[in-house]
């Protein structure tokens, strides 16, 4: 190196221009970025404030949350649909995500990798693209006409589960991909045959994920309409479901499961569309404590996958 | 220090053939060899179309220390993790010849990949603890062989932590994550982990190549501790370090053996040219 390289030559020069230029590609990126993210946020927070100031009057009146639907809107609560929502979802979560991690599983540590699990794969990708009105339509034919199950909540649990298994084994399989090959290695090193290198290392690292996924998708689940519709689900559900628990041996009964019921997205559908306003104010209280418990479901996994890290690092 | 820091009663004696094994690469094998652990005999290896290993042959002396070395790509790693079956873990590999495993005499490459690595322990190239405890991580090997009883593994643990020298380093904190060690540490805390199953063999495949001098120079200390307790298979491309822990160094070559020794005479008086060029930093 010489004294005098203060003196830039033409190549340094050049490499000046070329800094310059990739600094204005990545602002401009950036801007792209913020501009899209601030269009997506501005939408989100318009259709929250438009409806948290529409369905004001119900919203902070505690009648609303103890109430059943009423032909009058002042008195019309959301009691039913609340509790229809909590245990279709509780129906759902319990069917989709032990079928779906084993699916998952199965796929990715120990299907052998031939032509039947290529399209096993490709067709999971598809269900996930699949209008939920066709799951809907399906669960007429098989689950309420075929099983002869009924309109109840049982078969509500189990179109969702249907409609969200591709969700969860998708994220089940990208978990398991992201386990670094070291952490196997390391357990099949130690003698541990598949089943406990799965079960004892992959699972546990791969939980965080799998957790993830599985809320998206019963996120998504909480407020489909169309296949619950589709089953013949009540919009007026003037009663509650048999409870869970009794005073009497055996102390749990599962009579709710072949209850008819009602969902949050069916109660809603049902106010907007009549013709009195004052129904409106409830369809968007509604709405307002629906995206509530979606947002929360998703806070909840975040919180969850958070924790977990945490603790795989500390 | 105890000279023996791995007494392995359990260890049935060894009946190996002690003569020398025919046709080791080019270099005639010393006259009489100590009774081996394995040997491996003509052993070729492909990863699919690619073949790896050409009719490798390699004794490995029991409770010493065999190094191997050789330039990158020459196979060395994959001969090393042939020992315990790790190729099985992806498709498409294949293994012709034998390994032959004493004192039963069966062909390692042949029986279930299981039952290899319940024998076989690895320490790999970057510290690869489990995102546990620190006891938990020693006592993995223990609760995969279905040992489940706390005072049993609380011995063991505590055992393999000694014979790692990392004991005093952690006694005070086994029940935190083994990701607040520091890197030398985590790889004593591997070596541990593989030590505590008290296994016949164990491999180390470049054990110091992600760690700074200091924590390198324990490493190689505890390596050299550890035999005459269990057998140890050590890649390395430091030939520093293996002439300084190594009983016995082989050198490999594009997938072929070329010689193979004592370590004192690999390094001093190499039999083959190619070694002595690589040895003296000719290529490599």
């Amino acid at each position: 190196m010489s004294v005098e390289s203060h003196v830039l030559g033409p190549e340094q020069r050049s490499f000046q221009a070329l800094v310059a230029a990739n600094r204005r590609t990545d602002v401009l990126m950036a801007s792209v970025g913020i501009l899209v993210l601030a269009v997506a946020a501005a939408l989100l927070t318009a259709v929250m404030v438009d409806l948290i100031s529409s369905g004001w009057p119900r919203l902070v009146n505690p009648d609303f949350y103890t109430s059943f639907p009423s032909r009058k809107p002042e008195q019309a609560g959301i009691i039913s649909a609340m509790v229809g929502t909590s245990l279709v979802m509780l129906v759902t979560a319990f069917i989709s995500i032990p079928l779906a991690v084993a699916a998952g599983i199965y796929l990715e540590e120990y299907a052998p990798k031939n032509w039947l699990t290529d399209i096993i794969e490709i067709n999971v990708s598809n269900l996930a693209g699949v209008p939920s009105i066709i799951y809907g339509l399906l669960a007429l034919g098989l689950f309420v006409y075929g099983f002869g199950l009924g309109e109840t909540i049982l078969t509500a649990g189990l179109v969702l589960a249907l409609l969200i298994l591709p969700v969860i084994i998708v994220a089940t399989r990208e978990a398991i991909r992201s386990i670094p090959k070291d952490l196997r290695e390391a357990a099949y090193g130690l003698g541990a045959d598949k089943w406990q290198t799965v079960s004892h290392y992959v699972l546990p690292a791969a939980r965080p994920g799998i957790l993830t996924g599985a809320i998206v998708g019963l996120a998504r689940a909480i407020g489909e309409a169309a296949p619950v519709i589709t089953i013949g689900a009540l919009t007026f559900i003037a009663f509650l479901p048999p409870a869970p628990v009794q005073a009497t041996p055996p102390f749990i009964n599962f009579d709710w499961l072949m209850s008819p019921f009602t969902v949050m997205p069916i109660q809603l559908f049902n106010w907007v569309s009549r013709p009195q306003a004052a129904f409106h104010i409830n369809a968007a209280a509604t709405g307002v404590v629906l995206m509530v418990m979606t947002l929360l479901m998703n806070g909840l996994a975040i919180y969850i996958r958070f924790k977990l890290r945490q603790h795989q690092r500390s | 220090m105890q000279p023996n820091p791995m007494p392995r009663v359990s260890a049935p004696p060894v009946s190996a053939p002690t003569t020398a094994p025919a046709g080791v690469a080019t270099a005639a094998a010393p006259a009489a060899l100590p009774p081996l652990r394995a040997d491996v005999r003509k052993l070729s290896f492909w990863y699919g179309q690619t073949q790896a290993l050409k009719q490798v042959n390699l004794p490995v002396v029991d409770r010493k220390v065999t190094a191997l070395i050789g330039p990158s790509g020459c196979g060395k790693s994959t001969l090393l993790r042939c020992f315990n079956r790790m190729h099985d873990l992806y498709p498409g590999n294949r293994y012709e010849g034998d390994i032959r495993l004493y004192p039963e005499d069966e062909n390692l490459v042949a029986i279930d990949p299981g039952l290899v690595r319940l024998r076989v322990g690895m320490v790999f190239q970057k510290p690869n603890p489990f995102p546990k405890s620190i006891y938990a991580n020693v006592a993995a090997g223990l609760e995969v062989r279905g040992i489940k009883k706390r005072s049993i593994l609380d011995e063991r643990v505590e055992q393999s932590l000694r014979h790692a020298a990392l004991w005093d380093e952690v006694k005070d904190r086994l029940h935190s994550s083994a990701y607040g060690l520091s890197g030398g540490q985590q790889q004593r805390l591997c070596i541990a982990r593989a030590l505590a199953p008290q296994p016949e063999m164990i491999l180390f495949d470049e054990p110091t190549s992600a760690l700074d001098p200091l924590a390198t120079a324990k490493i190689e200390d505890l390596v050299q501790q550890l035999a005459g307790g269990v057998t140890i298979l050590i890649v390395t491309h430091n030939m520093q370090q293996a002439s300084r822990i190594s009983d016995y160094t082989a050198f490999m070559l594009l997938g072929e053996m070329v010689e193979y020794g004592n370590t004192d005479q690999v390094f001093t008086a190499p039999r083959d040219q190619r070694t002595d060029q690589y040895i003296t930093g000719r290529f490599g």
